[in-house]
């Protein structure tokens, strides 16, 4: 198989997870949009694995698996986050917790 | 899954031309086609209970292309943990913080335009770069190593011990940080 598909699926991958992250404004959806970046990058490394052929390190899939891991950990903290910032501000709406923003105040916002 | 892999027809030798599409590349191709069009899905969908779903697709779509790359203890970690756990949480989490759960037209931001540009321009960039410098690498799948679990875990445990031993502490870390963030002020202690 030639190494560019796993790759090319890989960087569409990778984009739109960037297009989920600044597009959407719930936080659960962003975390699912990073969610999606880390997949693009374990499908990276498994592929660069396979055409590595690293029969003793197993480099590429071992490091996909410390990626789940870590992806799990972010996972479960950044919706502690979201659960505490909830409980403080009743919404989860990214444009609507801006402040530390440098910017005037939406009109709409609750402070 | 690897007699399954060596039951497709398989190109040997030289890489052949793109034009070429059969055994794991057709595969492959399909489950690609299915992960990046549920992913779209995942970050257009109007029901976040709709994008969690389709996440799932996308993720078991994925399992199944580390399966075609030969990697079968990242696949089936992949279906326990992203599938088991991970959409389960995020599921949990949009129920906590009551979101929507119906149909909405609010989930998008208001610079949706801006971000489309520039994930258009992430994928562009890193397709042209990726095609640019690996177009002729080649994958051996029925040569490369399998990932089994025996190979993968004398990986970690030999070669991997010491950040094998990291990741658990940071584990740990996060879980007892999780606890911490969400847990009720105890009002003893308040003051």
């Amino acid at each position: 198989m030639h190494l560019v598909y796993p790759l090319v699926v890989a960087s569409l991958l990778f984009g739109i997870g960037v297009y989920g992250v600044l597009a959407r404004r719930n936080v659960v959806l962003v975390l699912m949009s990073v969610e999606l970046m880390l997949n693009a990058v374990n499908l990276n490394l498994v592929a660069f694995d396979a055409w590595w052929r690293d029969a003793a390190l197993h480099s590429g899939q071992v490091f996909s698996l410390f990626v789940i891991v870590i992806a799990a950990a972010e996972l479960g903290v950044g919706l502690a986050i979201v659960l505490s910032v909830f409980r403080h501000r009743s919404t989860v709406d990214i444009d609507r917790i801006d402040q530390l923003s440098d910017r005037e105040p939406t009109p709409g916002a609750r402070r | 899954m690897s007699a399954l892999l060596l039951a497709l027809p398989q190109q040997v030798g030289p890489a052949p031309s793109y034009g070429s599409w059969h055994g794991p590349e057709a595969l492959f191709g399909c489950l690609g086609v299915i992960a990046v069009g549920s992913a779209l899905l995942v970050v257009t969908a109007r029901n976040v209970v709709h994008a969690a779903l389709w996440l799932v697709v996308t993720l078991g779509a994925l399992a199944g292309g580390y399966l075609v790359l030969t990697a079968e203890l990242v696949a089936w970690v992949q279906v326990l943990i992203y599938i088991g756990a991970v959409v389960v949480l995020l599921l949990f989490a949009t129920m906590l913080t009551r979101a929507p759960i119906g149909r909405t037209f609010d989930l998008d931001s208001d610079n949706k335009l801006l971000a489309a540009i520039v994930g258009l321009a992430t994928a562009a960039t890193l397709v042209v770069l990726v095609v640019d410098a690996f177009k002729s690498g080649w994958v051996d799948v029925q040569h490369a190593p399998i990932g089994t679990a025996q190979a993968d875990g004398a990986a970690v445990f030999r070669s991997w011990v010491l950040p094998f031993e990291v990741v658990s502490v940071l584990l740990l870390a996060a879980l007892v940080g999780a606890i911490v963030l969400v847990r009720k002020p105890d009002p003893d202690e308040a003051g």
